[in-house]
């Protein structure tokens, strides 16, 4: 499988990322309010992107045993055992790929339990360690709709997170700079989006497993224009290989919905797999988790708090299964593949009936597996294997 | 070179099917699969020729199945076990609606329409409570044999109740139950119950409909079907004899008779 040029550039972009942070530098949660933080002057270092970045290089395993040491259980969010292991050896990955000697120290710590409880005790681990303050957004969660009060909550709470930047800037928030910030996070999660659904072509030019890379960006910059500009590019190259009708795999027989966390450690070898059977894993709900149809630069403070608080992650079941089907229908899939991720409680969605559910209300197949997002000690390669291999086959027997 | 083979290569056993163009087994065997998954699966096919009379020029396809499908060198094309017990299920009993096959390190039950098409399938999670490989590490701690426990657990009076959620709580459970003082053949017959629990559930989430074909080397033990006739009201069906550990090579073999028609056809 060829690799994209967008790929590549990516890697660029992010050394000078992490290489070019200088304080005053903010942690935060992958949802949350980046754009405050970079509004008040911040540079902004995601921890999840470091848990992912332990996964993937596979170093994870030998850092979660010590964060067991200090009663870290090991069930509880690997992102969170991998990361907190790694700072107590005083280890990173960001050494070996960008000659960094740490983390970044930060200088604010913010997290957003949008997405799961777990990242409040990450979050505030280090807060004690740095001795640095930590602002918690704690949104209702698991909602089906959601109301003009539940804003007012998330945008009150936003009010005190600026009040504890303003004193560490020294200076207050500038409503130009955040309107600003907003509208290239909007900017960018809607070319973010298009990047996606270039994968509704059939063959798809993209798979999940290139999305999981190409992510970085919306994560990570979003609300620059560098996230802007590599996007705009990324696109061009995506356009062209649907314009050629070119797939990235190279027999595109069935099209999988991919739910759930990624396997970082089993990217590539999961990425061979689909393509030897013939899939391609065109959709997810993960990719399509930093997709913001709402962020509004003439209402900043509550179009993020509805952006941050209607993420998949935080719904109802209920909603889950609408958001599901509309990407579904969308990318044309065949059948769905749940990834329960023993330690992503959160974000396992097979535990409640979502697949039968899925299955009923759409007539398209779905299987689950075990497996986790880092702690690789969750995950059969041979079980794996056999289970979405069976999956595949009475998929391609339906077609 | 109108002869047919399935290879089944299963985490304890390979077995080999070998069917004649009219459909007829003429030949099967089984070798352990050890460590060396092409070496079985070549130590089968020589013993299959050798005890069927058959030469290798002879065989026109060879599909292969099982966890180490991919290691048969002289395949043609693999499949999945899924689809090769339907198939073999369906050889020995048409009416087969349900398939429950319990394998060394997998539990898998499917449901399938008229056409031997798989409706529905559900596999055990990777808890080993599920397979196979937990009644022989059940034996095992007890001083027994594989091939011991069928004569093992027919002389059980009571069931020792296994919970058998997780197979490491199970172990501890037997020696509880030894230092108790239960009898070895109670232990067993709970673990067998334990187990058949594990299938119901896997029937009942696949919607199993008459008639249940039941498949795998635990099936060759008369208290294991006996406790799961027990537990469901659908008709159930065991092939006979040995044929149980080869319903899922016959299975491939099978679909490579079908295959091979069709490539004369289009010749």
């Amino acid at each position: 499988m060829a690799q994209l040029k967008s790929q590549i550039a990516l890697k660029k972009l992010l050394k000078d990322y992490f290489i070019g942070m200088k304080s005053p530098i903010a942690w935060c949660t992958s949802a949350g309010p980046a754009e405050i933080l970079r509004a008040l002057g911040f540079e902004v270092y995601f921890p999840e992107n470091h848990g992912a970045l332990l996964g993937a290089s596979r170093t994870a395993e030998k850092y979660i045993p010590r964060a067991h040491q200090e009663g870290y259980d090991g069930e509880i969010c690997s992102y969170l055992t991998a990361d907190i292991g790694a700072w107590l050896m005083k280890e990173t990955p960001l050494t070996k790929i960008y000659g960094l000697e740490s983390i970044p120290t930060p200088d604010l710590i913010v997290f957003n339990t949008n997405q799961c409880r777990e990242v409040a005790e990450w979050f505030n681990f280090f807060g004690r360690e740095y001795d640095c303050p930590v602002v918690g957004i704690f949104p209702p969660r698991y909602l089906e709709e959601i109301t003009q009060a539940e804003i007012d909550n998330v945008v009150s709470q936003f009010k005190g997170l600026i009040e504890v930047g303003e004193k560490i800037i020294g200076k207050p928030l500038d409503p130009e700079k955040l309107s600003e910030t907003v509208r290239l996070s909007f900017e960018g999660s809607q070319l973010w989006k298009e990047v996606l659904e270039t994968a509704s072509h059939s063959p798809s030019p993209l798979t999940f497993f290139d999305g999981c890379i190409l992510m970085a960006p919306i994560v990570v910059l979003r609300g620059t224009q560098i996230c802007l500009d590599f996007y705009k590019e990324a696109l061009v190259e995506l356009k062209e290989l649907v314009a050629q009708n070119e797939g990235a795999i190279p027999k595109e027989k069935v099209r999988i919905y991919w739910e759930g966390m990624p396997v970082w450690g089993r990217l590539r070898s999961l990425s061979e797999f689909f393509a030897e059977n013939q899939t391609s894993v065109v959709a997810s709900t993960y990719c399509n988790s930093w997709v913001f149809d709402h962020f509004d630069p003439d209402n900043p403070m509550e179009s993020m708090a509805y952006a941050y608080t209607q993420i998949f992650i935080n719904r109802g079941e209920n909603t889950k299964l609408e958001m599901m089907k509309d990407i579904m229908e969308k990318f044309e899939v065949d059948g769905v593949v749940f990834h329960d991720s023993k330690t992503c409680f959160n974000n396992a969605n097979s535990r409640f009936g979502l697949p039968k559910r899925v299955e009923e209300s759409t007539g398209i197949d779905t299987v689950s597996f075990d497996g986790d997002l880092v702690d690789l000690r969750f995950f059969s390669e041979g079980q794996t294997r056999t289970k979405l291999e069976t999956f595949i086959e009475q998929l391609k027997y339906d077609k | 070179m109108s002869y047919v083979i399935g290879v089944d290569v299963g985490s304890t056993y390979t077995k080999a099917v070998i069917l004649s163009p009219e459909k007829e087994v003429v030949g099967h065997a089984m070798t352990a699969t050890g460590f060396k998954l092409d070496k079985a699966s070549e130590k089968v096919f020589d013993k299959i020729l050798k005890d069927s009379g058959l030469a290798k020029d002879e065989i026109g396809y060879a599909i292969s199945t099982g966890y180490g499908r991919h290691m048969v060198p002289y395949r043609d094309i693999t499949v999945t076990d899924l689809t090769a017990t339907a198939r073999g299920s369906h050889y020995f009993f048409p009416d087969t609606r349900t398939v429950l096959d319990i394998g060394g390190q997998t539990m898998k039950a499917s449901r399938l329409d008229e056409k031997v098409k798989v409706k529905s399938f559900r596999l055990n999670d990777k808890c080993a409570a599920g397979t196979g490989a937990f009644l022989e590490k059940t034996a095992r701690y007890m001083g027994y044999e594989t091939e011991e426990i069928g004569p093992l657990v027919q002389t059980s009076k009571d069931d020792v109740p296994i919970s058998g959620v997780c197979a490491v709580f199970a172990e501890s459970e037997v020696i509880n139950q030894l230092s108790l003082g239960s009898a070895p053949s109670d232990i067993m017959h709970g673990a067998m119950s334990s187990l058949v629990k594990r299938a119901i559930q896997l029937l009942k989430r696949v919607k199993m409909e008459s008639q249940i074909t039941l498949t795998g080397g635990i099936m060759r033990f008369k208290t294991m079907v006996d406790v799961l006739t027990e537990n469901v009201e659908e008709k159930i069906n065991v092939p006979k004899g040995e044929m149980v550990q080869f319903t899922t090579a016959l299975g491939a073999a099978t679909l490579a008779l079908q295959r091979l028609e069709k490539i004369k056809a289009e010749a």
